[in-house]
């Protein structure tokens, strides 16, 4: 617990100082949720409709953008050496990798997507939807991502790599959130979609971490 | 049998052996120095040592007990400084040093440990505005936190630590070692001779690899 407290302040401590890198995800997911607008044409009954998926999906891209960096940096200057020979478990370390990867990436989108829910002329009760699909969904993307960055240390061009790795593993997700908000908008109870997106999470954070330390492991090697 | 040994120890990078059939003994308070030229294996033997890589044959013991029997307690007393600089550009150098101590359950006395390396003037710099020698003294000065703690690590693996010193950290480096040889600790050493295997002269044996390896 010290030692994911310990990486955790420091994961933060670097976001912070590093600066652009978290802000660059959530810029990204405004301005390509932005741009929609102007190719499908301004329908004012299409975009309430289309919308909860769009910013879904530009959602799980926008996660990924800042994924493959989550272990480069310690690999290529040996501290991942270091942390892998510490008493802190590797899945710890991927625990709080993950965690502070939502912080500064899940929690600014889900910061943003209630305004983007508006641009999209979303009704009130699709904007709580959303807000509440993303809630238990970003944490899963920061999870879910985190083997894929681990899986792609040290590959030549692995960004595409991960992004390939990933993209499948993210599909769940993406069918309940954006599930969640076309049935708020129809009318229709969205208790199940949140429930199993709750399930999602649980699963992510029980199996998540242990797939990441495997592939920290073999990186190591 | 006491201190480090190795028996029948094999290393296997991709398909190829990097070195096979090595028995070494390291006795309490006593340094190894490594010699071999570049691919000769010094780097992979340390990293098999501190457990970063399988060995593919053979064993590895302290105090005569093998340590693939409780990897957790053979981490603990083991430091590894390898090629690279683990430091974060944007965090200072005490606050790199501050963060290792502290994950490696150590009291970090990070002033005392950059005084020791002469660089308690750069405590508050960033990382990223340090030259190459600097974060090399501000990496070693992690093993000066191991130092002065109680139960820090007793065996030191050191992959050409003294690559970008000055004469006068190379000193200081030695002195380092010194300390921690005549506290009963272990010190294996990769180096390409120079002036740190003068000054660890007879406290130290010399191994060299490429004669064993295969």
């Amino acid at each position: 617990m010290i030692g994911f407290m310990l990486i955790l302040r420091r994961e933060l401590r670097l976001a912070w100082r590093g600066g652009t890198d978290a802000v660059i995800a959530v810029v990204f997911f405004v301005l390509a949720a932005v741009l929609f607008p102007f190719g499908v044409g301004t329908d004012p009954g299409m975009l309430p409709r289309i919308g909860g998926g769009i910013i879904w999906v530009v959602a799980l891209l926008a996660a990924m953008l800042s994924l493959e960096r989550m272990f480069a940096g310690d690999h290529e200057d040996g501290s991942l050496d270091l942390l892998y020979l510490s008493p802190v478990p590797l899945g710890t370390l991927a625990l709080a990798k993950a965690a502070a990867h939502w912080l500064t990436t899940g929690v600014l989108l889900l910061v943003a997507a209630p305004v983007l829910a508006l641009l999209y002329n979303l009704p009130g009760e699709a904007i709580g939807a959303l807000a509440a699909s993303m809630l238990l969904g970003t944490p899963v993307l920061s999870l879910v991502g985190g083997i894929g960055a681990a899986l792609t240390l040290g590959a030549r061009r692995g960004g595409v790599l991960l992004a390939l790795l990933i993209l499948p593993l993210y599909i769940p997700v993406l069918i309940f959130g954006a599930g969640a908000i076309d049935g708020a908008v129809a009318g229709r109870p969205i208790g199940p979609q949140l429930m199993v997106m709750g399930g999602f999470l649980l699963a992510a954070l029980a199996l998540a971490p242990w797939a990441t330390a495997a592939a920290l492991r073999q990186a190591i090697e | 049998m006491q201190g480090l040994t190795t028996h029948n120890l094999a290393c296997i990078r991709g398909e190829r052996a990097v070195f096979a059939g090595l028995d070494l003994a390291v006795k309490p308070g006593r340094a190894m120095l490594l010699s071999g030229s570049n691919g000769s294996g010094k780097s992979s033997l340390l990293r098999v040592l501190a457990g970063l890589l399988p060995a593919a044959d053979g064993r590895i013991a302290w105090e005569g007990e093998d340590v693939a029997g409780d990897p957790d307690a053979h981490r603990a007393r083991t430091a590894y400084v390898g090629h690279a600089d683990p430091l974060k550009p944007s965090l200072t150098a005490s606050e790199n040093l501050e963060f290792w101590g502290r994950l490696y359950g150590l009291k970090p006395e990070v002033e005392t440990a950059l005084h020791q390396f002469s660089i308690a003037g750069l405590a508050d710099v960033p990382a990223r505005y340090l030259s190459a020698g600097q974060k090399r003294r501000v990496n070693l000065a992690r093993l000066a936190v191991g130092q002065n703690s109680r139960a820090g690590p007793m065996l030191w693996l050191l992959d050409e630590p003294a690559t970008g010193l000055d004469p006068g950290a190379v000193s200081m480096l030695a002195n380092t070692i010194l300390a921690h040889l005549s506290n009963d600790g272990v010190a294996i050493v990769s180096t390409h001779g120079g002036r740190l295997d003068e000054l660890l002269e007879g406290k130290a044996d010399h191994f060299s690899i490429s004669a064993r390896g295969t």
